[in-house]
């Protein structure tokens, strides 16, 4: 007999968006409260194994069709990028550049290639988490 | 300011980075890492010349001054242990190419070793003490992939002691900072030493120089820490055990000689007794190692912690004298060790088989393999136109000149019988009736002998032209006897 997961899978639906909405909000504070890359990927990842818990595995892989790993070469590509740019400039490496500009709607925001490193971080964690994770489920 | 330093860490690490994406393809896999690797030595060469006529360089990374961020140095010791570390990388690459199997291959080797000498790299040329700590970290996670990577029963059985042993040093490794930074507040190193230097003889001081050569000492294989070196080694295939030898213990041995030339020299009376009983008994350990068993791996693993013992008496005797030679026979030691293990490999990879009972005649057939181990034997013991010769001189002489007399014999005896060792595998496999064994008509022996000739090569030159590297070498000599050098470089006072 098949178990009928509808409760689960709806409430999955919906809390899906609002976990993944705090994991992103968690990864801008970074700079000015706590949060950040690290903890902003682990709850992004948290919310795609909700995912896995709520659905199977194929059905998931078949809404997010993506190769983690790649995805962590990606961020890791996104952190050494940043950090070596400073070479062009002749600056250290990881120097970082940042400067304040006046959005549209926004304001006056600051606009920091730390943000780059920390998208690096973010892409990284999510991708070792979630390959660790899809790794261990689909072993038999 | 100068980015030249970084290059040799941030060229693998790009390449590594790079590889993940096409793991499949294996053609395009050994091409960019033969590339970068070459790459790789061109920046160390040129960051030795640069050390060379401009002293040491410094970058304080993120562009914040000296104590406040992480500065990378690169004094002479450092960027000769980088050009030999990416030398290595290369003839163990090579030596892949042809040995290592499909399988392997696709399973993000080449990453892996690019990661690994990231990790090298990194611990040889960084000069902050928690940065140390990630770099050993980059280094041994890349160990562990690379010791389990294929998955065979002894790999598996041996990557978990070898895992357990290093997370637990890896602890006390975090302890030991901590302690530091709460005695000194500080993280970099040229800094710490200022600060020790200020607070002088405080036995807390004493206390955490001997928790950081038990945390070295497991990673660096000293004597009674290194129970786990003889198994783990004995797991991976030929080119990883190669890397092994001759870099990650290196490393440790690495980290005891800056710590105690530039941290805790204050209460030498101490510490670097210890660290002197502890290397001649590592020696004396080693030896009895290599002369028991008849199995080739065996023999050269046991090798690694003689000299590993001879390195550190050196250290611990700490005049100008015996920290040239030790650096001297660090140098030579890495690379003869990757040499011996790469060719070590090659005959297993003819016989099938590392039980020396089991193997005879192999010169009839293989001459230039045969003669390239005998010059590699003889450079390991230390044959006078080759590169153990002078190192080891200096270590002895010096080792007499502060009446160390027990000390200095045992390195010199120990020299006899790592030749007897060495020098056993040679007569029981190379001379004697030819035999046939399975398998040895496909083994591209001419390809695999390309890297260890190439290292032995080097062995050779690097022996008879020992008078024109020693300048450099007493530079980087010059540097560890006198740690002022360094913090003023670093620090800018």
């Amino acid at each position: 007999m098949k178990t009928n997961d509808v409760i689960l899978q709806t409430v999955t639906k919906v809390t899906l968006f609002i976990i993944i909405l705090f994991s992103i909000h968690l990864f801008f504070a970074g700079h000015y409260y706590p949060g950040g890359g690290f903890i902003g990927g682990l709850m992004t990842s948290g919310a795609i194994v909700l995912l896995l818990l709520a659905f199977d595995i194929k059905t998931v892989k078949s809404i997010l069709p993506i190769d983690y790993i790649k995805l962590t070469a990606i961020g890791l590509l996104f952190a050494i990028g940043t950090g070596a740019g400073a070479l062009l400039f002749d600056m250290p490496f990881l120097t970082h550049a940042y400067t304040y500009v006046n959005m549209p709607l926004l304001g006056k925001t600051s606009l920091h290639t730390a943000v780059l490193f920390d998208t690096g971080v973010y892409l990284v964690v999510i991708g070792v988490t979630m390959t660790i994770i899809q790794t261990i489920g689909e072993s038999e | 300011m100068n980015n030249l330093i970084i290059l040799p860490i941030l060229i693998p690490l790009i390449t590594g980075v790079i590889l993940i994406f096409f793991s499949k393809k294996i053609l395009a896999q050994r091409w960019i890492s033969a590339i970068s690797s070459i790459l790789t030595i061109i920046a160390a060469v040129l960051l030795v010349n640069h050390v060379y006529k401009n002293g040491i360089q410094t970058m304080d990374v993120s562009n914040w001054e000296a104590p406040y961020g992480i500065t990378l140095v690169s004094d002479m010791l450092s960027a000769l242990l980088v050009l030999t570390t990416s030398v290595i990388a290369l003839a163990a690459l090579f030596y892949s190419f042809k040995s290592i199997g499909i399988e392997r291959e696709k399973f993000y080797y080449y990453p892996v070793v690019n990661f690994l000498l990231v990790g090298v790299n990194g611990a040889f040329t960084t000069g902050d003490i928690f940065n140390l700590f990630v770099f050993f970290e980059v280094m041994l996670m890349s160990s562990y992939v690379l010791m389990v990577l294929g998955g065979t029963k002894i790999q598996l059985r041996e990557s978990i002691k070898y895992i357990l042993v290093n997370v637990i040093s890896s602890a006390l490794f975090v302890i030991a900072v901590a302690y530091l930074y709460s005695v000194v507040g500080t993280l970099n190193m040229a800094h710490i030493s200022v600060r020790i230097s200020e607070i002088g003889n405080a036995g807390i001081i004493t206390i955490i120089a001997v928790l950081f050569l038990i945390v070295f000492g497991l990673k660096g294989a000293i004597f009674p820490l290194y129970f786990w070196l003889p198994g783990s080694y004995y797991a991976p295939p030929a080119p990883i055990m190669a890397l092994f030898g001759a870099l990650l213990t290196k490393v440790g041995v690495y980290s005891i000689t800056r710590t105690y030339t530039l941290f805790f020299y204050h209460d030498a009376g101490y510490t670097h007794q210890l660290l002197q009983i502890l290397a001649i008994m590592t020696i004396i350990a080693g030896v009895i190692g290599a002369i028991a068993y008849l199995d080739i791996k065996k023999i050269i693993i046991y090798n690694i912690i003689v000299a590993v013992g001879v390195i550190l008496f050196g250290v611990s005797v700490l005049t100008q004298e015996s920290l040239t030679g030790s650096i001297f026979y660090l140098i030579h030691d890495m690379n003869i060790k990757a040499a011996l293990f790469l060719l070590v490999g090659i005959i297993i990879r003819i016989t099938g088989t590392s039980d020396l009972d089991k193997i005879s005649g192999l010169l009839h057939r293989y001459p230039g393999l045969g003669w390239t181990f005998f010059i590699a034997a003889l450079a390991l013991a230390g044959i006078p136109p080759l590169s153990g010769f002078a190192g080891k001189l200096m270590i002895v002489r010096a080792g007499f000149e502060v009446e160390s007399y027990v000390g200095a014999g045992i390195v010199l005896m120990s020299s006899l019988l790592v030749l007897f060792s060495v020098m056993k595998i040679f007569i029981k496999g190379f001379w004697g009736a030819p035999r046939a064994y399975k398998g040895e008509e496909d083994a591209p022996v001419k390809w695999l002998l390309f890297g260890p000739a190439l290292l032995t090569a080097f062995a050779v030159l690097y022996g008879v032209g020992t008078e024109a590297i020693y300048p450099v070498i007493s530079m980087a000599a010059e540097t560890l006897a006198n740690p002022e050098i360094y913090i003023n470089a670093v620090l800018k006072e």
